[in-house]
């Protein structure tokens, strides 16, 4: 069984995040950059399934600028089998994405595609549901442990107030959750085989799918900084201020 | 270094990663207990960090000096200061003389199990009477028909209490010969009953036991000796060049993580009515020392890079003894102002500034004191006469 996983070069989650002087972006130079977590974990995952022979094949896919290959090695790195980097200019809305992973999974055909649930850059959570419904797969989203058996997948989800468990038939959609599993380091021997492990680059074109952005970034701005307090003189004068100035009690 | 390979970066990357996840507060509590940082070193292990310049046919990455360098410096930096340094390089001593000087293909196995990180070697050259000059050491084995018998004390041998190997430096009598043929080298098993040693009590550093070692009728078989008999020395000499840029290279680490927490407080701390970091006093020591250490890493990587080419080896050994000087003086002035900056509090252990002080002693004196660099650089650099 092939696992297909989608990784995401993202801001490195070290990184304190600044917008550009201009307002117009986040600023990325010289920032580090790494494999968006969620992204990692789901690299983690397959790996698991193939050290444990339910899957044969791991293949890893980054939609994005060149660089993105560094993130495509890193998985290799850390177990993958080989890279596919689809190579676009600028950021790509989910949508794109979404379309554009959907070509390599008519291409590639595997029976489990795993992504992270979310970016921490974008923050979106929209990539993985809609793969989901572009290849007409199930999905399991936000999954904190699966289990292959014969040819379905059972999910467990984590859901608000507990955890949901879902069965799957294959080929199907997994979008992990922080606590699926606890990514490995890549040792440095497997930083040395990535090397010569397979990296094929592909483009829109040749996977027969068109991008084409429908939002428009206006504008980046950094939280308002904290105004500094002021001292109160009693409790009843704080009780005012709380009811009438702030007014977070009546 | 301004251009690393991807490779080198991901290599880089791992090791911070991995020395963040044993930061600062994690080598205080066991500096404080005397504990050995086990999940550290396992953590080393376990990513393959001991067979950096193994070849990749025995398991390891085989790379060389300019990567391990990287390596060394980025685990220092990344949050252990000098606690990882020492632990990570007296595992690698004998590992990478073994590199060099492993033959058979018992040894090679050998090779490969330190490379996996299934064992550890540690590694005995260091004498009391002995000191920097390696030829004068005491410890002797003599050849006979089938082994070879071994005694004498070393000194200030670190690890011994959990390696499971030892790369042991001797004088050698050849059969029925009471003149010593030169130095050779040993593959030891650990634990030995021909061997004992007790911990000497020391200045920093204190989650590694520092070993008095005594041999006493050790008895090893002749696959044990690695290389030629009595021309041990060749295949030390590379490691104990190394193991100059290794020392170099943790010394810079260590005083970047220093230097990188002194700034931070410099930025916070008010006393006054601006942040301590404002005030040149502060200001003008640590911008210098950060001047200093950039310097000293230029010269660490030129060092390694010419060890790497091979190509003059004069060259590479003048630059390796340099850089170690320099970086040394560097890591101590940046160390010295980093304390400097927390005032009172730097002499607290809870802010790491009074250990890394400690611990960047040792490379003042170790694996060769400051003034017997100036001697191999007076001599071998300049052509001075030898004065000693």
């Amino acid at each position: 069984m092939k696992a297909l996983v989608a990784v995401k070069r993202v801001v490195d989650y070290n990184v304190k995040v600044r917008a550009k002087a201009d307002g117009s972006d986040v600023e990325l130079n010289n920032v580090k950059m790494a494999i968006n977590p969620f992204c990692e974990i789901a690299v983690e995952e397959a790996v698991r399934l193939k050290e444990a022979g339910t899957v044969s094949e791991v293949v890893v896919v980054s939609v994005g600028e060149k660089s993105s290959q560094e993130q495509i090695r890193t998985a290799l790195a850390l177990g993958a089998d080989r890279g596919i980097h689809v190579e676009v200019e600028g950021r790509p809305e989910p949508l794109e994405i979404a379309k554009l992973l959907k070509g390599v999974v008519d291409k590639e055909q595997p029976q489990l595609v795993i992504l992270g649930k979310q970016s921490i850059d974008g923050d979106n959570n929209q990539t993985g549901q809609m793969l989901g419904a572009l290849a007409n797969m199930g999905q399991g989203t936000f999954a904190s442990e699966i289990k292959v058996d014969g040819d379905s997948l059972q999910v467990i989800r984590e859901v608000d107030g507990g955890l949901q468990t879902l069965k799957l038939t294959l080929p199907a959609i997994v979008t992990t959750d922080l606590r699926l599993n606890e990514p490995r380091y890549a040792s440095l021997p497997n930083i040395m085989k990535a090397k010569k492990k397979p990296l094929e680059v592909t483009n829109p074109a040749e996977l027969g799918v068109e991008v084409k952005s429908h939002v428009t970034q206006l504008g980046v701005a950094p939280p308002p900084e904290r105004a500094a307090g002021i001292k109160v003189e009693d409790v009843a004068q704080l009780v005012d201020k709380l009811k009438n100035e702030a007014k977070v009690i009546s | 270094m301004t251009a690393l390979t991807e490779t080198q970066l991901m290599v880089v990357a791992t090791a911070e990663a991995l020395a963040q996840r044993f930061g600062p507060e994690y080598w205080r509590e066991h500096d404080e207990n005397e504990a050995y940082p086990e999940a550290f070193i396992n953590a080393l292990c376990e990513s393959g960090f001991f067979g950096v310049t193994v070849p990749e046919a025995l398991g390891g990455s085989g790379q060389g000096l300019s990567d391990l360098v990287l390596v060394m410096e980025a685990l220092c930096r990344g949050g252990g200061g000098g606690g990882p340094a020492l632990g990570y390089l007296f595992g690698l001593l004998g590992t990478m003389t073994l590199v060099h000087a492993a033959e058979s293909e018992h040894q090679q196995d050998e090779l490969k199990a330190l490379a996996a990180g299934e064992r550890l070697c540690a590694f005995a050259l260091s004498e009391p009477d002995a000191g920097t000059n390696s030829f004068n050491i005491s410890t002797t084995a003599i050849e006979r028909e089938d082994d070879f018998i071994i005694n004498g004390a070393k000194w200030f041998i670190t690890n011994l209490q959990h390696s499971q190997r030892l790369l042991l430096v001797t004088q050698t009598q050849r059969a029925g010969s009471t003149e010593s043929c030169g130095l050779s080298l040993f593959l030891v098993n650990l634990p030995n009953e021909a061997l004992t040693f007790t911990p000497t009590p020391k200045h920093g550093f204190n989650y590694y036991k520092s070993n008095q070692l005594f041999i006493d009728d050790l008895v090893v078989p002749k696959s044990a000796l690695i290389g030629e008999l009595g021309k041990g020395f060749a295949s030390l000499a590379p490691t104990l060049n190394a193991e100059r840029l290794l020392v170099a290279a943790g010394a810079v680490g260590t005083a970047r993580l220093a230097l990188r927490a002194a700034v931070t407080y410099a930025k916070d701390r008010v006393v006054f009515r601006a942040p301590i970091g404002s005030h040149q006093a502060i200001q003008h020591p640590l911008a210098g020392a950060h001047a200093k250490l950039e310097a000293a890493w230029l010269m660490i990587a030129e060092a390694a890079a010419l060890d790497d080419a091979g190509t003059n080896p004069e060259r590479a050994a003048g630059m390796a003894n340099m850089a170690k000087y320099v970086a040394v003086e560097a890591a101590i002035e940046t160390c010295y102002q980093s304390l400097q900056t927390y005032g009172g509090a730097g002499y607290a252990r809870e802010y790491h500034q009074e250990r890394w002080w400690r611990e960047v002693q040792l490379f003042r004196l170790a694996p060769l004191t400051q003034q017997m660099t100036l001697n191999f650089i007076g001599q071998h650099v300049l052509g001075l006469p030898k004065s000693y």
